[in-house]
Order: structure tokens, then C-alpha cells, then sequence
């Protein structure tokens, strides 16, 4: 068997169903092979490589399988390189497969040769280069093992053209273990021990969620935790979905753009259970203010990341699916009442001052909220949310609806205008039977733009809503805030989208007016195809609350 | 030794043989302006398995970050750092002089004898000279020899350093390693079954 088809043998081992491409010179033989596979896996040709690394990770996510990419050596990898970083900062389990010029040629600036494993290799959790056929099928397992196993994250294989061609003995063993590495640490005895003591102890804690626990798949572990100490939760931009937002002890989101309830609380909480989270300074404001008074348990499966940012007391190392029903079981039944009841008056003060006017507006035009929510309530508690970056981002993240878990698609870390899109097709091929929402910028839509066309070939039915204020409006917001309103380049001249829309066979819609808003939401879930929702929004819209970068969580603006 | 309120720190690493590991090291190092003082790399004394020891000036809460995230990397085995004390530790220099000017000076016996000096080479032209010792003492000997007889070239190595306490063997670490993870699979497939009961 050649190289090609081992690759693509190995694939099928792996459970592999979809794979996200685009052909080129060097990768043509796995190409060729795959010719001989189309009843196996499902490829879907982007239209920018790019696009192909962002699909596998909101396919991913929403389907808790690894994402798998092809593209070919050259300007074909350099074009994943952004969603190669997404992935990495976001915990993403993503295998990006690129062939590279065949082996005598390496090193020689060879047509369309990148070191693509010198460029990757501070954004990759592995990055391997296989220089002959007969390493593909242990190599490949390797990747799946590691990009899915512990932290997950995306590894690349650069797989040289001559290895692809030339002929092997293909026999396939799947990776269970790697000496050099550690997936899932075992818990200490000792630290379960004080974890529970700790939290025995506590009067006011509050737990903080990440996406750890969808991760681990640990959302009912922790909420016996929660349930059986009576402990308020709140999540982080990515945890967001592991607990439905209805769920009695959610507290909402922490963070710059977080709910007022648990900022506020993180400062006066006496102990503070951060669950598989990293404290990125998007969620902590300043680090010298930042939960001084609590006891802080940092739960995490990564060592690199107990006491990175926030040093706790206590660090419980392991995967959190392990832990925290360790520590239930020695945590003692407990009631918080007051201290529960104690969210109230923020919880009344943000929706006066925040919500009335961002969700329920009588005049003026379209808010992004408002077109949130409304589309949350139509589309049910299954839906799926992806967001591209940005205001819609932030609006999107605290006002739809999560029913269930694994719903909540963006680029957290690394913050990647141009993720929505890929992101949501990807998203809607790894959960078929979910509605999936994508609501991104007008911004944001026109860095990849181009995979209409994806979306047009292979019939993908992603719901996109452009929140549109023809502007960059994060950055005009920032601009307004803190550069004396200077907004430098941030208008832009938008083209007409339903046209760009039509153009792709795409159905769509333009809203403007508040009493039109709900039946052309109807019209766009009458089916389960693609369509372009245009919602012109409030041009000087403003996302409240917001802590300044670097701020006290305490530090909150609530309004002009 | 101290540097601007930074100590300088010994970072020991086990990696497998693998391209690219310097690399993935030195880009660790980079991210948070480390600079390397010294740098030694070679096969341990386990099969496959290559050590490298990095000498750099930081303070204690940045070394602790990075060497986690030296450690974290797949291919590494194990990294971990020390400070001085906690280690015997030797650098290795050698120096080449002009054969006229060593017998200009007549005898070279006390140099040798004073500096604890080996003799690689004799040539009509040059003396090669080996030191082996502190950083400050091959220094130190540099630095007469540039002043008295004057010195052609000049190389020191990377540190090489062994730990003083805990013999944590990298065989006994690994041997553990492969238990926990037979013991884990074990649990793993004990779990497996009472979910398929
Ligand atoms: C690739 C990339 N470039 C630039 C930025 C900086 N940035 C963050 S938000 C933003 C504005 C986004 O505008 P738009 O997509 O229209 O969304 P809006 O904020 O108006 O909802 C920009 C430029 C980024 N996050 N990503």
C-alpha cells in the first residue's frame, strides 16, 4: 500500500468521518487515494485553508471529536496558521495533515516549501514531520492520541511527498500510551482531601467554570458538587453551555463583558473553585485585586497552568471528570441561602441599568441584544451558537439561551475575526440534526466571506446573523471609550449582503424595523437550509457592562 | 551567582531523541526573555534519551513557569531546575597559545601546577591547554594568560551538572511512569465494564 493510502487507512481507524481540504501540488497523492474513499469520508472543500482549520474546530467542539484538516505544503499550511493558533489557545483537538516537497528536496527552498514544523511548533501541542511511508500509521496514531488526550490541542503532521508515494507494510495500533507524557495526572489523596475541607469550610463560595469541564465531560459531576453544597456557579466565555443558563445555582459569566453578579462576588466570596479554567486576564482584570480575600482552588488537568496567573491555595491536579466527585463525596451537605440570595440586588441592577435597554428597547433601532434573544427563543433550547469576534461576540455570549451542553462555538483565547463562519459550517457538519446560529459582524463576515461558497457545494445549513452596524464597532467601542472618540479607522463601506448572499443560491433577509424582527426569524427557521439574516443594528451601540482591560473586576461600566 | 536581582539557574531537561527539541525549548525560553547563559546537550545515560542543561539568569516565580512549560511539551521526559548550591557543576575551557611566547617565559611548570592545568598539544607553533573547573576559574586563567603570555584562541563548554541531593534516577522515574500507566489502564478498564454492567 503507498503512503497515501495509509494515511487515509489510519483515518478510518481512528473513527474519522469528515475531513476539511483543499488540494494542491504536493498533497495531490492523498488526493488521489481519497478518490477511492468518498463513501467513507465526508470532504468538504473550503475555499481558503484558513477556513479548513477553523471548520475542524467548530466541528470539534460541538461533537467532542478531533477535527481533521488537509491542505498542501506551502502557501496551503501557512494559511492554517491562524486556526492552528486558535486551536492551541482554546484547547481545540484539531490534526492538521499537510503534505511537504518530497524528502532529497527539504531544506533546499524547493517549490512551495515552508518549514511548516519551524513555524507551528510554539503553536502546536505536537508537530511531526514523517519522512517515510512506513511511519505514517504510528505517527498518525500518536497525533490522535495526543491531540485528544489530556489538554487537547492541535497537533500537525507534515508528511513529505515522497513518503506519500512510496510503498509500506500498513498495520495499524492505535496510541494508548507515550512515555514522555502524562495525560491525565492522578490525583493526590492529600489535595482531595483539603480540597473538600476548604470547601466545607466555606460561607460564601462561588465556584468559576471553564471549558475544562466540557472538556472532561464532567457537566454532572460538578453539578453534584454544586447541588450538594449549595455552591453559586459561573462560567467563562468558554465554559458557557456545560450548565443550561436556566440552572438554578448560574450565576451568568465572569469577565470584561461578564455578568455584574459573580464579578462582584469573586471579590467578596470566601472561597473561590475555579474548575478547569486558566484565569486569563480577560476574566481576572487585575491580578493584585483579584480575589485577595478567598481561598482559591484551582482545578486543572494542565500543571503549567496551577498558579500561572493566579497562584491558589490549593491546586488539585487532574482531569476534573476524576476529581471533583473525589472531593463531592467528602464535601458535607450545605445551604447558602443568603449568601445565593445575596446575587439579587446586582442581578436587579444590571438588567435596569443593562438589560431593559440592550434586550427590550421600544424605540431606536435594532439593538445586537435584542436580535439575540429574539433568535434564542425561536430557535429552542437545542441550538447551537458560534460567534465570530467583537461586539456580536460579546452580545451573542450573554444574551442566547443554552439548553444544552457543547453549544457554544468562539474563539476565546485568540479572539479570530473570521472564525464565525468556517467555525458554524463546521459546527452544523458535526451536529446535523442542531439549529446553528452563527452571529457575527459585518466586520468579521468579510474575512471569510469567501466560504459562501463551501456553505453553497455541500448544502450546509448554518443560520448566519449579521448583527450589522457597519463599522468595527469592539474597536469604535474602545475608540469611544478610552481614545476621545478618534474613531481611526474603524467605518466601513459595506457592500449589499443579501445580494452576496443571493449570489451563492444563500436565501436571506433584511431587518430593520423591531415589528418585522420575529417573523423574518420564523421565515428563517422555516427550513433547515443556509440563510443570511441581515440585522441592521444601532450604529454607536456600546456592550455593557464592561471592565477596562486591567481594571478591578470590581470596576464596572455600566452605561455611558 | 546574582545578576540584577536574578539567579542564575541550572535547567535540566530529558527529552527523547527527537529534531526540533532545542527548538521547542528555546522558544519557551524566548517568550519570556530568558537568555541562555550556557548550553550543553547530550545523549544520557539511557538509550535514546538526550539530556540537555541550560544555565540562565531569572528570578524564582518566572523559572518555575517556564519549566512547567518545558516540561509540558510531548517529547520531553522530565525538566527541572536548581540553583547552584544544590549542584556539582564544571565547565571545560581550553586555550592556545604561541609555543615562542610560553618559552619566552621560560617555564610553564608553576602555570600548570597553580592552575591545575592539562596539556592537550605541543607544536612547534602552539600549546593547547585544558582547564576544567568554576566559570570563574577558567575565567580567571584566561585572563592571566591574555595579560603574560597572550592567548590565541579561547573556547569554554556549557556547564555540565549532577545534583547533590535526591537521586531521582531517570531509569526509577520512567519504570514508575510505566506502572502508572499500566495502573491507570487497569482503572480504566475496571470503569469500563461497570458502565457496560
Ligand atoms: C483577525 C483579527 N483582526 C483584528 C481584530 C481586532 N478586532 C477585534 S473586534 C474588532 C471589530 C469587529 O468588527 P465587526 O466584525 O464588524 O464586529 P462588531 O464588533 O461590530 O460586532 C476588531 C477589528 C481581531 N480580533 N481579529
Amino acid at each position: 500500500m503507498t503512503g497515501s493510502y495509509a494515511v487515509l487507512e489510519s483515518l478510518k481507524a481512528e473513527g474519522v468521518d469528515t475531513i476539511f481540504g483543499y488540494p494542491g501540488g504536493a498533497i495531490i497523492p492523498i488526493y488521489d487515494a481519497l478518490y477511492d474513499y468518498s463513501e467513507i469520508f465526508n470532504h468538504i472543500l473550503v475555499r481558503h485553508e484558513q477556513a479548513a482549520a477553523h471548520a475542524a474546530e467548530g466541528y470539534a467542539r460541538v461533537s467532542g471529536k478531533p477535527g481533521v484538516v488537509f491542505v498542501t505544503s506551502g502557501p496551503g499550511a501557512t494559511n492554517t496558521i491562524t486556526g492552528i493558533a486558535d486551536a492551541m489557545m482554546d484547547s481545540t483537538p484539531i490534526i492538521v495533515i499537510s503534505a511537504q516537497v518530497a524528502s532529497p528536496f527539504l531544506g533546499t527552498d524547493a517549490f512551495q516549501e515552508t518549514d511548516l514544523l519551524g513555524l507551528t511548533q510554539p503553536i502546536t501541542k505536537w508537530s511531526y514531520q514523517i519522512r517515510k511511508a512506513e511511519d505514517i500509521p504510528d505517527a498518525i496514531a500518536r497525533a490522535f492520541y495526543i491531540a485528544c488526550n489530556g489538554r487537547p490541542g492541535p497537533v500537525v503532521l507534515d508528511i513529505t511527498k515522497d513518503a506519500l508515494l512510496n510503498t509500506l507494510d500498513y498495520q495499524y495500533k492505535k496510541c494508548d500510551s507515550i512515555r514522555s507524557y502524562i495525560p491525565d495526572p492522578e490525583p493526590e489523596e492529600e489535595d482531595i482531601e483539603q480540597a473538600a475541607c476548604i470547601i466545607n469550610s466555606a460561607q460564601k463560595p462561588l465556584a468559576v467554570i471553564g471549558q475544562g469541564v466540557l472538556l472532561a465531560h464532567a457537566e454532572e459531576e460538578v453539578k453534584s458538587l454544586l447541588e450538594k453544597a449549595q455552591i453559586p456557579v459561573a462560567s467563562t466565555l468558554l465554559g458557557l453551555s456545560a450548565l443550561p443558563s436556566d440552572y438554578p445555582l448560574y450565576k451568568g459569566m465572569v469577565g470584561m463583558h461578564g455578568n455584574l453578579g459573580p464579578n462582584f462576588k469573586t471579590n467578596e466570596c470566601d472561597v473561590l473553585i475555579a474548575i478547569g479554567m486558566r484565569f486569563s486576564d480577560r476574566v481576572t482584570g487585575n491580578l493584585k485585586t483579584y480575589a485577595k480575600q478567598a481561598k482559591v482552588i484551582h482545578f486543572d488537568i494542565d500543571p503549567s497552568e496551577i498558579g500561572k496567573n493566579v497562584v491558589p491555595t490549593l491546586g488539585v491536579l487532574g482531569n476534573v471528570k476524576e476529581t471533583i466527585p473525589l472531593v463531592t463525596e467528602k464535601v458535607k451537605k450545605a445551604s447558602h441561602d443568603e449568601w445565593i440570595a445575596s446575587f439579587a440586588p446586582l442581578e436587579k441592577r444590571e438588567y435596569e441599568h443593562v438589560y431593559v435597554k440592550e434586550v427590550e428597547p421600544s424605540q431606536g433601532p435594532l439593538h445586537m441584544g435584542e436580535v439575540v434573544r429574539h433568535v434564542s427563543d425561536l430557535a429552542g433550547r437545542d441550538a447551537v451558537l458560534v460567534t465570530d469576534v467583537g461586539q456580536n461576540q460579546m452580545m451573542g455570549s450573554r444574551y442566547f439561551r443554552f439548553g444544552k451542553t457543547r453549544s457554544n462555538i468562539t474563539s476565546g483565547g485568540l479572539g479570530t475575526m473570521g472564525y464565525g463562519i468556517p467555525a458554524a459550517l463546521g459546527a452544523k457538519i458535526g451536529a446535523p440534526e442542531r439549529r446553528v446560529c452563527l452571529f457575527l459582524g459585518d466586520g468579521g463576515l468579510q474575512m471569510t466571506l469567501e466560504e459562501f461558497g463551501t456553505i453553497m457545494q455541500d448544502s450546509i445549513g448554518v443560520k448566519i446573523i449579521l448583527l450589522n452596524n457597519n463599522k468595527l464597532g469592539m474597536v469604535r467601542q474602545w475608540q469611544e471609550l478610552f481614545n476621545h472618540q478618534r474613531y481611526s479607522f474603524t467605518d466601513m463601506a459595506n457592500p449589499d449582503f443579501c445580494k452576496i448572499a443571493e449570489a451563492y443560491g444563500i436565501r436571506t433577509a433584511r431587518v430593520e424595523r423591531r415589528e418585522d424582527l420575529d417573523k423574518t426569524i420564523q421565515d428563517m427557521f422555516s427550513d433547515d437550509k443556509a440563510f443570511l439574516l441581515v440585522a441592521e443594528c444601532e450604529q454607536m451601540g456600546m456592550v455593557y457592562p464592561m471592565t477596562p482591560a486591567g481594571a478591578n473586576v470590581t470596576d464596572v461600566m455600566l452605561e455611558k | 551567582m546574582e545578576n540584577n536581582n536574578k539567579t542564575l539557574y541550572t535547567i535540566t531537561v530529558f527529552s527523547e531523541n527527537r529534531v526540533g527539541l532545542l527548538n521547542q525549548i528555546t522558544i519557551i525560553l524566548n517568550r519570556r526573555q530568558l537568555n541562555i547563559e550556557t548550553l550543553s546537550v547530550s545523549p544520557s545515560a539511557l538509550k535514546g534519551i538526550h539530556k540537555f542543561t541550560i544555565t540562565t539568569y531569572s528570578d524564582h516565580e518566572t523559572i518555575e513557569k517556564v519549566v512547567k512549560q518545558i516540561d509540558k511539551r510531548i517529547d520531553i521526559l522530565k525538566a527541572y531546575y536548581n540553583t547552584d548550591d544544590e549542584l556539582v557543576y564544571q565547565e571545560i575551557a581550553l586555550y592556545k597559545i604561541a609555543t615562542k611566547h610560553i618559552l619566552e617565559k621560560g617555564s610553564i611548570e608553576s602555570l600548570i601546577r597553580d592552575h591545575d592545568i592539562t596539556v592537550l598539544e605541543i607544536t612547534d607553533n602552539a600549546v593547547v591547554f585544558q582547564k576544567t573547573g568554576l566559570y570563574d576559574e577558567t575565567q580567571k586563567l584566561f585572563e592571566d594568560l591574555s595579560k603574560t603570555v597572550g592567548v590565541l584562541q579561547f573556547i569554554r563548554s556549557g556547564r555540565v551538572a549532577i545534583t547533590r541531593s535526591k537521586v531521582e534516577r531517570l531509569s526509577d522515574m520512567l519504570a514508575e511512569r510505566e506502572k502508572s500507566i499500566a495502573r491507570r489502564k487497569n482503572n480504566q478498564t475496571v470503569k469500563d465494564t461497570t458502565l457496560t454492567d
